[in-house]
């Protein structure tokens, strides 16, 4: 088994692979604790169609670069999605769900028109579930990946204090004379970036989970802000090495494995949890 | 220079419509100022705009010598924070970003404020325990906390004892008395008529519009006065 995986190391490819996939996985757990407090869990899942959308249109102008149409339009909807949030005439879970399942449809039959690819299925389906796209990443986009995450993780480290005291009481915040407003656009800026990075290695459909499961999985045990954060990165990175290393040896898909081996560990932590509250 | 907020012909209200109108009060540094009414009346606007969080439609709320960092706030429970994982000491040591400013962590000064005020509200011995897990009185004191590290100067309280036992509610009248009268001022606003006129100095009863506002002495003689306390069973 060892060497089967020492074989499959020796490709550059499986090595960039594992490192997008540990440092993506970190990023969103991160970011998770403060959307899942928030309320904002549907963001990750509105955001995550967008991007689909994007990259249908990025596909089919056939531009190479193709981060280059994404990331702006992800950041953009972002931006609007907690804008709407604010307005009374289209409730914002409402307004986020018009804005994700449009962006998915049009991605489709753009890609279903235009594609001069022979397989759209395939290629549809790869971008929804990552199945291939993590081991095709070429060494440009693994430096802009993990440029990418440092940036996201030092802005998250120094405006942590600020970001939890936005979660926690975003009116108190506000009339004790902090800008609330940026610290959550800031937010929506980085969900928005890792929503894209996040694309490639789990595909569209699942990026929610990177977002939602490792922070759900904290808070069962975890009471503190800090501890939570903590526990969470660590399950995140722990279940991102070890799917990815169960994908390799199975043949089975990196993103749903990825998101199988969390799902598992939210019950093994659902059950601790469980034995510890009874003994109170 | 006196620190105070002055209330001028002030309406207050949302797009569709004025929720209360012809507000007309002052409230000097060391007042304990409660706001009553009946639900639907307009307090919890009031609450906004005097913490700037909300413009007045016409009128004007004015701050003589005051900005946003000296007004601490206790606002009503949000479903958030029911179930928020936080230590009582990350809680209560938010209160003091502002003073941060661009700085991205708490220094040695904020840090050892956060730990005196635990002290101050005898909850010091709580600060690792995990906030959703105290009593309602207990979550009370540590949003108190949290306040006081925000200001020394002002306190907003928003209907802080709803939800509390008995017990519960008189030790934090207690405690915001005695915040009272270490300097602080306080505006509250509360359902509850007869702690109002044991605590306070100043009274505003306001219902769509401002039906009263001056010293408690001067309320119990008023004949809305006499009206509410009548309706309220006392």
């Amino acid at each position: 088994m060892l060497e089967k995986l020492q074989y499959y190391f020796e490709f550059p490819i499986v090595r960039y692979a594992l490192i997008v996939g540990l440092l993506v996985s970190l990023c969103s757990s991160l970011l998770g604790v403060t959307l899942v407090l928030k309320r904002f869990s549907f963001i990750g899942d509105g955001l995550s169609h967008v991007a689909f959308g994007a990259m249908a249109v990025a596909t089919v102008t056939g531009i190479t670069r193709q981060m280059l149409i994404i990331l702006p339009i992800t950041v953009i909807s972002a931006v609007l999605i907690l804008r709407t949030g604010r307005n009374t005439k289209i409730r914002g879970d409402a307004s986020t769900a018009m804005i994700s399942v449009g962006a998915l449809a049009i991605g489709y039959m753009l890609i279903n028109m235009f594609s001069k690819s022979a397989n759209v299925a395939g290629d549809v389906c790869s971008t929804l579930f990552g199945s291939t796209s993590i081991l095709s990443l070429q060494k440009k986009e693994v430096i802009l990946c993990i440029v990418l995450s440092m940036i996201v993780l030092c802005i998250f480290v120094l405006f942590y204090n600020k970001i939890f005291a936005v979660t926690f009481d975003e009116n108190f915040s506000k009339a004790t004379g902090i800008n609330a407003d940026i610290y959550n656009l800031i937010i929506a800026v980085i969900t928005a970036i890792i929503i894209v990075l996040a694309m490639s290695l789990v595909g569209s459909l699942l990026i929610s989970a990177l977002i939602i499961f490792p922070s759900i999985t904290a808070m069962r045990i975890f009471r503190s802000f800090k501890s939570v954060i903590i526990c969470s990165a660590i399950t995140a990175v722990f279940c991102a090495g070890t799917g990815f290393l169960i994908s390799l040896l199975c043949g089975t898909p990196v993103g749903a494995t990825i998101v199988t081996v969390n799902i598992f560990v939210f019950f093994v932590f659902c059950i601790i949890s469980g034995f510890s509250g009874t003994k109170k | 220079m006196k620190k105070r907020i002055i209330c001028k012909n002030a309406s207050l209200g949302y797009e569709d419509g004025i929720v209360t109108e012809n507000l007309d009060f002052t409230v000097n540094s060391g007042d304990y100022l409660c706001i009553l009414g009946e639900n639907g009346s307009g307090k919890s606007t009031l609450i906004k705009a005097l913490l700037g969080l909300k413009s007045a439609v016409s009128g004007e709320i004015i701050w003589e010598g005051l900005s946003a960092r000296d007004i601490g706030y206790l606002p009503q429970q949000t479903p958030v924070q029911r179930d928020f994982p936080a230590s009582v000491r990350e809680i209560v040591l938010s209160g003091c970003l502002a003073k941060c400013g661009f700085r991205p962590f708490y220094n040695k000064t904020e840090k050892k404020l956060a730990e005196d005020n635990m002290k101050k509200l005898h909850i010091d011995h709580l600060a690792d325990h995990c906030y959703r897990e105290l009593s309602g009185g207990q979550q009370q004191r540590v949003l108190l906390a949290r306040a006081l590290c925000a200001t020394s100067e002002m306190l907003l309280l928003d209907e802080p004892v709803t939800a509390l036992d008995p017990k519960a509610q008189a030790d934090l009248y207690a405690l915001i008395h005695d915040l009272n009268r270490s300097g602080i001022t306080i505006i509250m606003v509360s359902h509850d008529i007869s702690s109002a006129l044991k605590y306070a100095t100043h009274i505003l009863h306001i219902a769509k519009k401002q039906l009263f506002f001056g010293t408690v002495n001067d309320y119990i003689n008023s004949k809305s006065g006499i009206d509410f306390i009548e309706t309220e069973g006392q």
